[in-house]
């Protein structure tokens, strides 16, 4: 009896410590964080926040709805609406439009003048070039944001159908 | 782990080849027109170096490489190209694909290639690899990646040990059985070439325990080339014995990683078809411009494996075959596990058409009506790949991808073992097919959307150490001027 019951008394005092060893350091991920690896990061700015994370923070203090992301689509509104914990709903129109399929913009490389403008808007860093010399959009990681087409002036960057990966 | 763990799963299933191996290879009929879809190999399609109305010999190359993984294709005959157009084809499942129709002016005028090389060991290995790409030389075992590449990626040190597999698990498909029958030399002769490419220190042919002839046959050539690094090993007839990563480890006792290729644990596999046709290309000079295809089923008159140019239309082999019989039902190219059903027989023969079965329903009984999984757990025991197909069939519906990744869906081999054994008769591996490049699209999107995030945060931090320095330096240019009045 006395045997068992040390025995119980060890066992418990040993899980005990297990479990604080492996508990310790513990890396917080926040709500945000969270929210935020579910966006696309296309940065777009449709949501009207100033990029993914932003919109992730809003949503996370409750100060935005689950349905502001466009190039997410259905897909990433249902995903926020399991993690949030609220019914499901389709993006909201004022936001602007699901896009069919993945595009990207491509610099008409005759028509630029070279004035930096696009590479200024790119938020992903993905438009190369110099003043005065051609710009030209790095396919592989722009993440379609249109955010590069108003500032040009000579209206020379157009949405083209993404490339396909080859695996 | 020992071999026989690795090779867990797998089945013991009926071969059906008796059919189509009672005859020798015979050549098929020549047609009138040769079509030649320039996607063919795995990779990127070919670049045409022909127009239309061009003439061209046999063996003349049509098409070069694009650059990156790509291979080149050869006209199979004389005669005048007459279109470069989308056409069916039997790897796009009949959708068109762009191709070169070439009509054959019967007269077979050869190109004169490049000069056959008598003794390969004269030149170096990276001139072999080079010369092996110019022969147009892809897998033949059914996914038709460019040797050359595969070569290419597979090099390392002390050079990979070489794997040829001659393991024809699959149901019906009897083409690298009787080569290795009749043209046990040829395979011997490209296993030398290939070992002379890579720098290999050893070679071996793999060969299932169920076809004595054909090993016979293979003990000869291999006694009479007397190269000591070629051996045979003898291995046991279980679908899917012969898939790459399954007979690597009946062979070597060793696994590939999941994520990784066999040339990371030091092996390379290719086919014994594809050997065959390395030695024809350097020693004949005859580039990889037709291939043994079995033709069988219960739904043509005469089964057998016919040596068949590539652009063949389906519709003169099965001719050849003496015609469909009144029981033909199904179409399929491949074999009866994993080949693919096709709608009509005007499809052109490509470089991975291995078999054809014009199947009756007596060869395939048609698929009972699917019902719920009762998860007896039968698909997880015969899986080769050790996964739990049931598992992946639950997180199928609805779509859950970060639970089918880490189930390894990307690493089913779609061989069909589940299907078979499942009870329910749940068409599961033709469901991991549809998903897997769907899983793919969405990992993809997953590692470009955090490199988006690392650009975006290194920007913005990048923007406002740029504002910070330049308040900075305002604020050291203002303050030597507004100190003497101060």
């Amino acid at each position: 009896m006395i045997t068992a019951l040390v025995t119980i008394i060890i066992l418990a005092a040993l899980a005990g410590v297990a479990t604080v060893a492996t508990a310790g350091a513990p890396k917080e991920i926040s709500l945000a964080d969270r929210i935020d690896a579910l966006l696309p990061q296309t940065q777009c700015r449709r949501c009207t926040f100033a990029g993914c994370r932003p919109y992730a923070e809003a949503i996370a203090q409750g100060a935005a709805d689950i349905n502001q992301c466009p190039p997410g689509g259905e897909r990433t509104a249902k995903a926020l609406a399991r993690l949030m914990g609220v019914p499901p709903k389709p993006v909201g129109k004022e936001f602007g439009v699901v896009p069919d399929s993945p595009a990207v913009a491509f610099i008409e490389e005759d028509a630029c003048i070279g004035c930096t403008k696009c590479i200024q808007a790119c938020p992903v860093d993905a438009i190369v070039g110099a003043s005065r010399h051609m710009h030209t959009v790095i396919a592989a990681d722009c993440t379609g944001c249109e955010l590069c087409i108003p500032p040009c002036p000579v209206d020379c960057i157009v949405m083209r159908p993404a490339p396909a990966v080859v695996r | 782990m020992t071999a026989r763990e690795l090779l867990a799963g797998g089945l013991r299933i009926e071969a059906h080849k008796q059919r189509s191996t009672k005859a020798p290879i015979r050549a098929a009929s020549l047609t009138e027109r040769y079509v030649i879809p320039l996607d063919q190999h795995s990779g990127l399609p070919a670049v045409p170096l022909v127009k239309p109305s061009d003439r061209v010999r046999m063996w003349q190359p049509i098409a070069q490489p694009a650059p990156g993984i790509s291979a080149w294709l050869h006209s199979p005959v004389s005669g005048e190209v007459i279109a470069i157009e989308p056409r069916p084809a039997p790897h796009r499942l009949g959708a068109p694909t762009l191709s070169i129709v070439i009509a054959n002016d019967g007269r077979d005028r050869r190109f004169e290639n490049a000069a056959a090389i008598v003794s390969f060991e004269q030149i170096s290995p990276n001139e072999a690899c080079e010369h092996i790409a110019r022969g147009g030389i892809v897998g033949l075992g059914g996914a038709a990646f460019p040797t050359a590449n595969k070569l290419e990626s597979s090099l390392c040190e002390n050079g990979p040990q070489l794997l040829l597999n001659g393991a024809e698990c699959e149901p019906y498909i009897s083409c690298d059985e009787v080569l290795m029958r009749e043209r046990a030399e040829d395979i011997v002769f490209g296993a030398r070439a290939l070992l002379h490419a890579l720098c290999s220190p050893n070679c071996t042919i793999a060969i299932e325990d169920d076809v004595p002839e054909a090993q016979a046959a293979l003990r000869q050539a291999v006694d009479k080339a007397a190269d000591p690094r070629i051996r045979i090993k003898v291995v046991p007839a279980i679908y899917p014995a012969g898939g790459e990563r399954q007979l690597i480890a009946t062979v070597f006792d060793a696994e590939v990683p999941h994520d990784g290729l066999p040339a990371d644990i030091g092996v390379v596999c290719q086919n014994v078809g594809t050997a065959a046709a390395i030695a024809r290309w350097i020693r004949d000079g005859q580039p990889l411009v037709s291939r043994i295809v079995t033709v069988t089923g219960d739904g043509v008159s005469e089964a057998g494996n016919w040596e068949t140019r590539i652009g063949t239309p389906f519709s003169s082999l099965i001719a050849d075959c003496g015609g469909y019989t009144e029981r033909m039902s199904r179409l399929i190219m491949g074999g009866s596990m994993m080949g693919t059903s096709l709608a009509h027989d005007d499809l052109p023969v490509v470089k991975a058409t291995n078999c054809i079965i014009a199947a009756s329903a007596l060869d395939l009984q048609p698929r009972g009506l699917e019902m719920p999984c009762i998860r007896c757990g039968n698909c997880s025991q015969v899986c080769p790949a050790f996964l739990l197909p049931q598992q992946l069939h639950w997180y199928l519906q609805p779509f859950d991808s970060d639970q089918l990744a880490r189930h390894g869906l990307l690493d089913c081999i779609e061989c069909g073992c589940c299907d078979y054994v499942c009870p329910s008769q749940i068409p599961l591996a033709e469901r991991f097919r549809e998903a897997k490049p769907l899983l793919a699209r969405e990992l993809d999107a997953h590692l470009s959307a955090d490199a988006a995030r690392a650009r975006f945060v290194a920007r913005n931090e990048r923007l406002a150490r740029l504002e910070a320095e330049h308040r900075a330096k305002l604020a050291q240019k203002r303050r030597p001027k507004n100190e003497p009045t101060s």
